[in-house]
């Protein structure tokens, strides 16, 4: 097993309103290799799972195993990456893929190698000098994504990174990261409330119930990859999970109406 | 380049105004002295070697004050933006100092360290200390609190995430701070200079005073202005170029 959520219960406590339960006595193991989706409607505590494991967070009570081993802090084993790509002005292309290296000191000489293999990878060896400004939205997750590749941790923890992007670009990274995933054999965790998108990418797609959020449903996708957003049999998948993920968003929503109704 | 035109073309204008008004006479010239008589005082001063013994005993206060206030006002920063406790305090207080003029400090710098160097340096500092703590604690305060997360997530601890990230990232704030800081650093020496005249630039326009040499007076004040618009346009405007060339921000014009 390479990673175990076990019975995680996570309440964040407001000075003004009623505290919210974002996570409720949810457990589910991660294999090896595996290409996981976390589905929910917005306010789930997808993010908040995702900070969790990558020790950013800590859970109330519960646990995380990582081979075994509980997760108490950051880690370079895992490494997560957030929908602002999070990239640092300050540096070019090449010194912000090269940052986690760079922190444990390699000299830039050894990590040479490994930096022009995920720029290349990623399709930007010809932008390695180019500023953050310089670059469009779906370079710049793509530079994140090489910055957190270059680590070479296990684990891969993405929280709606493509959500910003527009249709093309992220169909054009949804190709990619499955080919990169395919490459590399990461284990890959993936945040999203695009039912379409975590039936393409997912080997499991992990739907979350609105809050608090409990595992609802553990959706196996089979089908053949690489995937595509118009694939006619993933279209019958997402119909299926589609409706089950509506009742949580309508859920969420009731529950939203009802925190109105008594604020007001 | 159409600017540069038009910025020469109001300079000779202004030096023409000059000449004509020093020409008619209506003011004798030792109140109102031509352009010509402004020079030839900066080339005898350069020539009897004073200028350039006040000009360099200014600069080292300043080098030295500056440097102090460098030091100090950016480690002030970082603990006033990082830590809550010292911005709600101390943080108060420095607020409320910048409420004074830094050359009001010289009467209590003259009775700590007597008239000394040390007096005009201490008043350099306070003027330049918190504008450059108040920048680099604002710059801090502003770092996204997503570069931290991003940078710990790939493995960035302790004394690594203040000079990769949290002092980077609060940059462009921290020179803005330190330009202001010179500026009022500049100000703060040419006051102390000129109510405790110990040699120095501000000296030399209490002499042209005292002597009632208008020329003179005139020429020290034209060689303040040269200094400062120098260290501006070397130093503090080529990196604020280069900063916002790196952060894609608007170049100003």
């Amino acid at each position: 097993m390479k990673l175990s959520v076990r019975s995680v219960y996570k309440t964040f406590h407001h000075s003004h309103r009623e505290s919210t339960i974002a996570l409720e006595d949810l457990s589910f193991d991660v294999q090896a290799g595996e290409f996981i989706c976390l589905l929910g409607p917005s306010g789930c505590g997808k993010t908040t799972l995702l900070n969790i494991i990558a020790g950013l967070d800590k859970p109330d009570s519960g646990t995380v195993l990582m081979d075994g081993k509980e997760i108490t802090g950051p880690g370079r084993d895992r490494v997560e990456i957030f929908q602002e790509p999070a990239l640092f002005p300050w540096l070019n292309v090449l010194d912000n893929v090269a940052f986690g290296l760079d922190c444990i000191g390699m000299p830039r000489k050894k990590q040479a190698p490994k930096l022009g293999q995920y720029l290349r990878m990623v399709g930007l060896s010809s932008f390695r000098k180019a500023y953050m400004h310089e670059l469009s939205g779906g370079m710049k997750q793509r530079v994140a994504l090489a910055r957190a590749l270059a680590i070479e941790p296990d684990i891969l923890l993405m929280d709606e990174p493509f959500a910003a992007l527009d249709a093309q670009t992220r169909d054009m990274l949804h190709a990619e990261l499955q080919e990169i995933w395919a490459k590399t054999g990461k284990t890959i965790l993936f945040v999203t409330h695009n039912v379409r998108e975590a039936l393409v990418l997912g080997d499991r797609v992990l739907l979350l119930s609105a809050r608090p959020g409990r595992l609802k449903r553990d959706f196996r996708c089979e089908l053949p990859r690489p995937r595509h957003i118009e694939d006619f049999a993933l279209i019958e998948a997402v119909r299926e999970l589609l409706s089950d993920l509506r009742e949580e968003v309508l859920a969420a929503q009731q529950k939203e109406l009802e925190h109105e109704k008594l604020a007001a | 380049m159409k600017n540069w035109l038009l910025r020469i073309g109001f300079y000779l204008l202004l030096l023409a105004a000059w000449e004509i008004l020093a020409l008619v006479q209506i003011w004798p010239s030792y109140i109102f002295p031509s352009p010509g008589k402004v020079i030839l005082s900066i080339w005898n001063g350069f020539a009897d070697g004073s200028y350039p013994l006040a000009i360099s005993i200014s600069l080292r206060r300043i080098a030295i004050g500056y440097g102090i206030s460098l030091l100090l006002g950016i480690t002030l920063g970082v603990l006033l933006g990082r830590i809550q406790l010292i911005q709600k305090t101390l943080g108060s207080l420095l607020l409320g100092l910048q409420a004074l003029p830094s050359v009001c400090w010289l009467p209590l710098a003259l009775l700590w360290f007597g008239l000394s160097d040390k007096a005009i340096i201490f008043v350099v500092i306070m003027g330049a200390v918190l504008s450059i703590s108040l920048a680099t604690a604002d710059g801090i305060r502003n770092t996204p609190p997503l570069f931290l997360h991003a940078a710990k997530t790939m493995g960035a601890a302790g004394f690594q995430l203040y000079f990769r990230v949290i002092l980077p990232a609060a940059l462009p704030s921290i020179i803005s701070g330190m330009k202001l800081g010179w500026s009022f650093a500049w100000r703060s020496l040419m006051a102390g200079e000129l109510l405790y005249a110990g040699l120095g630039i501000g000296y030399l326009l209490t002499m042209g005073r005292e002597l009632n040499d208008m020329s003179q007076v005139i020429a020290v004040m034209l060689i303040i202005v040269l200094i400062g618009l120098t260290v501006d346009f070397l130093i503090f405007a080529p990196i604020e170029r280069a900063i916002r060339e790196r952060w894609g921000l608007q170049t100003a014009r």
